[in-house]
């Protein structure tokens, strides 16, 4: 607006080299701009789209309106893949991001072999979640998995661990926290050092203990970081669901299946394009208000500037 | 007594370490011994690398290496030019739009290519790409995460030397690849490092949209060779496996402290 | 200008015509097929194919291994509405009817080459699912039907006799008691029969339903009886075993490990595909035993498997060459061969009458069982939106092994999810 007022104002030559930058900057954004769309935009638009149109196999598309989201809200299996998601969130992040406090603090220490221990916990971060599932898998099998010897070694039965309902999320979860643990511990480091060390001699001086001081100031001042890894790690429990296609399929009887491989198994299994549509949207909203709650609380402290 | 609870700590640090070690020093036990050994351990059993031989003949998994190493490559590559010149307009130009554009720019960080794969293999299978590497890669180089970071690297960047770089007469892309991409090296570093571990483990969408042994990655490939239904022997899947995580993790191994200020940088803002 | 175009033109006819040379040098086929049982079975497809193209040098096939059942399905469908299309393909005998509602396949006795004498020549059981509206869709390949392993070793260690399986549901409780082994402190070591719940659940369900008298669906493929009172009864006894008798494991027991836990003598009896057999014979450290499936009212057991479907969008000359590899690949000696390295049946009798068949067969009878009881078989569940049918009965068998609900309520759950499936077919 400013620069449109002044360029009435302004000579020739200043008006043609603002216009020389838009030209040069939307120049260098093309490629960015083109794969954005065609990649980010467009398809979040398209998928809003397709969720109002019924696809018969074989056969053109018709407008329902609203019948695929009645569809989705009198399907049980969604209801249930949505609330085992918000389960599956509520027992990771909130685990993940303790142990990673925790081991951040160990790491940080002038602990015998600390990096033998960084290396230790961010090992999980750089295996692909397939390798990783094909690990755990066996350890969960039953009878002669890793687990199921352990417990037998001590005189305990064996268990079904991922045949069973109550306790396949469980299983999925520690998983879970082991692989992601780690890569969160990185962000507390991070911001650990950034914590003067004189506050701590302050503190000592002051003859307060460890505890106090972690409670008192540590804490607070990690603050931002707690809640930057609470949604990063919200996000992710949308997304991440290869384990399931190598270790569960979602079952038994949908008790492990959440709401990103749904969306796969109709989309693709079931070719119900509409339908996987309609619970993207879901999807889409969902991770839209958690931004939103991020731009709300976060980035009133951070600015992106 | 703060000795005492000192050591206490340090031998719980320890214990939590190797138990986070354990699942890859089993899977590593069970890849290099017979298979009679997959679940008993004896020190004295004899190593071998039949398990391995026996994945290398069972699957392609050469070809799945070649295909994984062109995709991150390929991945890199895009992303490196891509997001350095889209930075580079966002952090240094006043221009028109900017910063709803920008807006639109972080939508992707919440709203990652991962979620739409409907719509996603709608757009590839239109533009022909089906079953190909790049395929793959597309939906990836325009890295929202990447522009954020080489735009904050780039802002950090002091006029003095820009406008001594002007005065030698460079053009503004002469500035940008004689000032900024130099002084972005340990972004660049950052930022490569998180990529390719990302699409190096990158799995659904690679599944989605290959559908032959000359397209598949390595994480596709791995899961279709070791699907439970053909019974394959442990064992081998587990040498599978390990041929599947082993470059990373050596990577990582060598260069422990670059991975970890890596992600460390590339996750602060 | 005028010359231009002409030049362009003649361009383009230069390689049109030099295309088509090219395909008439070499006709390029894809397959994607499945694989569901153990052993080496890629290397042997692949051998197969080998063979085929050295006596074939103008059909190149391009094999690809693409998962299980459900993922090979997956990604043909995906690959085809991403307009590529494989020309033939190894898919569920009962995903005829999804197959024929996407417009995805010709009937096979529409193309030349597939005579009424070739297709007349297998088991008119494995041709049940392939035949709609009076034509031949798709020619049985890996087709099975489920029997009963049993661990002989096992059953003399019991005081059973290795000889006599159990032939009806009650004797397989009874037996299966007598062969459960605890150890000291009473956790199981050995169950007596294990029924896998995961990925095939359907099938087993419509096993113990055929045995109780109960079919599951109609001809039409749009109707679907999962909660009659027999097959209700049917999931109970199954639920039972484990809940009841205690002789199975609680929860959903995996197929794909369940071989294994039947060579590891975790288990002294297993129902699984005769696909299996093979795997079996390899790994078993101990002499085993293969049974027709036990009676209630009556013997009887799904067939099962894939068979080879040609695509609709293959050129008439590939649809051509498709044949002549199903022709080759289902000959009476490849037969035998594929079903001597797996166990499938060999879909031909002519296949039984070959040497090699006849030698393997009389030095390993257990290889023939699946074959005779294809005269208690019924055809497969085959509706239409199959996958999502098989998604429902599956997830409706693993609630009810779980002890999430019972059985009447998984099945009628089941039921009525199905019925809204299926509304849109009639």
């Amino acid at each position: 607006m400013v620069s449109a007022v002044m360029s009435a104002a302004e000579p020739r030559a200043v008006r043609r080299k603002a216009w020389l930058t838009n030209v040069n900057a939307w120049l260098l954004l093309l490629p960015a701009v083109v794969l954005l769309t065609a990649f980010t935009h467009y398809p979040i638009l398209a998928t809003l789209y397709h969720s109002f149109f019924s696809l018969s196999r074989g056969g053109a598309s018709e407008f329902v309106g609203l019948e695929n989201y009645t569809y989705m809200l009198e399907d049980h299996v969604f209801w249930q893949v949505l609330r085992n998601n918000i389960v599956f969130a509520i027992a990771t992040v909130p685990t993940s991001i303790a142990l990673a406090l925790l081991m951040a603090v160990w790491v940080d220490k002038k602990m015998t072999g600390r990096s033998f221990l960084r290396l230790a916990f961010f090992t999980p971060t750089v295996l692909p979640m397939i390798a990783v599932a094909n690990i755990w898998l066996f350890f969960y099998t039953p009878n002669y998995g890793l687990l199921d010897q352990f417990l037998k070694s001590l005189g305990f039965a064996g268990h079904n661990w991922l045949g069973d309902p109550s306790t396949v999320m469980s299983c999925l979860a520690v998983m879970v926290v082991w692989k992601e643990a780690g890569f969160f511990m990185i962000f507390y480091l991070a911001a650990l050092q950034t914590i003067p060390p004189e506050l701590k001699e302050a503190a000592q001086v002051e003859g307060a203990s460890r505890w106090y001081f972690f409670r008192r100031v540590t804490l607070p001042l990690l603050m931002p970081t707690t809640l930057f890894i609470s949604i990063n790690a919200l996000i992710n429990s949308f997304k991440l669901v290869d384990q399931l296609v190598i270790m569960t399929k979602g079952g038994p009887n949908n008790a492990s299946s959440l709401l990103l491989y749904y969306i796969y198994e109709v989309a693709f299994t079931f070719q119900d394009t509409a339908f996987a549509a309609t619970l993207t949207v879901t999807l889409i909203t969902i991770l839209a208000a958690v931004a939103l709650t991020k731009f709300v609380y976060l980035d009133r402290r951070i600015h992106y500037q | 007594m703060r000795q005492h609870s000192h050591s206490v700590e340090t031998i719980a640090a320890w214990v939590l370490a190797l138990l986070w070690l354990l699942p890859v020093a089993y899977s590593l036990w069970s890849a290099f011994h017979p298979s009679e050994y997959a679940t008993r351990f004896d020190l004295t059993a004899p190593l071998t690398l039949d398990n391995f031989v026996r994945a290398w003949n069972q699957a392609p998994f050469a070809r799945y290496y070649l295909n994984t190493v062109m995709l991150v490559t390929m991945v890199l590559a895009g992303q490196l030019v891509v997001c350095t010149l889209a930075a580079y307009a966002f952090a240094r130009f006043r221009f028109f739009g900017r910063d709803i554009l920008f807006a639109l720019v972080l939508v992707q960080l919440m709203i990652m290519p991962d979620v739409l794969i409907v719509e996603n293999y709608r757009v590839i299978s239109a533009l022909n790409l089906l079953d190909t590497i790049p395929a793959i890669a597309l939906p990836y180089v325009a890295s929202a995460f990447g522009i954020f970071l080489l735009r904050q690297t780039f802002k950090g960047v002091p006029n003095e030397l820009v406008e001594a770089a002007r005065v030698e007469g460079a053009s503004a892309f002469g500035v940008l690849w004689r000032v900024f991409v130099p002084l972005g090296k340990t972004t660049y570093i950052a930022f490569g490092l998180v990529s390719v571990s990302h699409h190096w483990n990158n799995f659904l969408w690679p599944l989605i949209v290959t559908n032959s042994v000359e397209s598949r990655p390595l994480t596709v490939g791995l899961a279709v060779f070791g699907a439970p239904e053909t019974g394959v022997d442990w064992s081998v899947i587990t040498a599978a496996t390990v041929m599947t995580m082993a470059p990373l993790l050596l990577a990582f191994l060598l260069f422990q402290r670059q991975f970890v200020q890596s992600f460390m940088r590339a996750g602060i803002r | 200008m005028k010359f231009k175009t002409k030049a362009l033109l003649t361009a383009g006819l230069m390689t049109v015509a030099s295309l088509s040379a090219t395909v008439a040098q070499a006709v390029n086929l894809t397959m994607y097929y499945p694989v569901a049982v153990g052993g080496p079975v890629t290397k042997v497809i692949d051998d197969m194919v080998q063979k085929f193209q050295q006596e074939n040098p103008d059909i190149k096939v391009e094999a690809v291994y693409a998962g299980n059942y459900t993922d090979t399905m997956t990604k043909a469908m995906t690959a085809m509405k991403g307009g590529q299309p494989p020309q033939l393909s190894v898919l569920f005998s009962t995903d005829l009817f999804t197959l024929m509602d996407e417009k995805a396949i010709v009937p096979i006795d529409e193309i030349p080459g597939a005579d009424k004498d070739w297709l007349n020549s297998f088991y008119p059981a494995f041709m049940e699912n392939g035949r709609v509206e009076g034509k031949t869709w798709s020619v049985p390949f890996q087709r099975s039907t489920i029997v009963l392993y049993y661990n002989k070793d096992a059953f003399k260690e019991a005081g059973l006799d290795p000889e006599k399986p159990p032939a009806t549901w009650a004797e397989m409780v009874e037996m299966s008691k007598k062969l459960v082994k605890k150890d000291a402190s009473g956790n199981v070591t050995r169950w007596g029969v294990e029924i896998p719940s995961t990925g095939y659940g359907y099938w087993m369900l419509q096993a113990l339903a055929i045995q109780n008298g109960q079919k599951l669906m109609n001809e039409a493929g749009n109707q679907v009886s999962f909660n009659a009172p027999k097959t209700v009864e049917a999931l109970q006894y199954w639920v039972d075993l484990a809940a009841k008798e205690g002789v199975m494991p609680k929860g959903a027991v995996e197929w794909g490990t369940l071989r294994t836990d039947f060579l590891e003598g975790k288990t002294a009896m297993m129902w699984h595909t005769t696909g299996n057999l093979t795997a079996v014979k390899e790994g078993a450290r101990f002499d085993f035993g293969v049974a027709m499936l036990p009676a209630m009212e009556r013997r009887g057991s799904p067939t099962g498997g894939g068979n080879f479907y040609v695509f609709k969008s293959a050129s008439p000359e590939q649809q051509q060459a498709a044949v002549k590899f199903i022709r080759w690949m289902t000959a009476p000696e490849r037969a035998a061969e594929w079903s001597i390295k797996t166990g499938y049946v060999a879909v031909t009798p002519a296949a039984y009458e070959t040497d090699v068949m006849k030698n393997y067969v009389k030095d390993f009878p257990q290889a023939v069982v699946a074959r005779d009881q294809l005269e208690h078989a019924v055809a497969e569940l085959s509706v239409h939106d199959n996958g999502r049918i098989y998604k429902i009965v599956n997830d409706a068998v693993q609630a009810a092994v779980t002890g999430t609900q019972t059985p009447q309520e998984a099945l009628d759950n089941a039921q009525k999810q199905s019925e809204r499936v299926l509304s849109r077919y009639k």
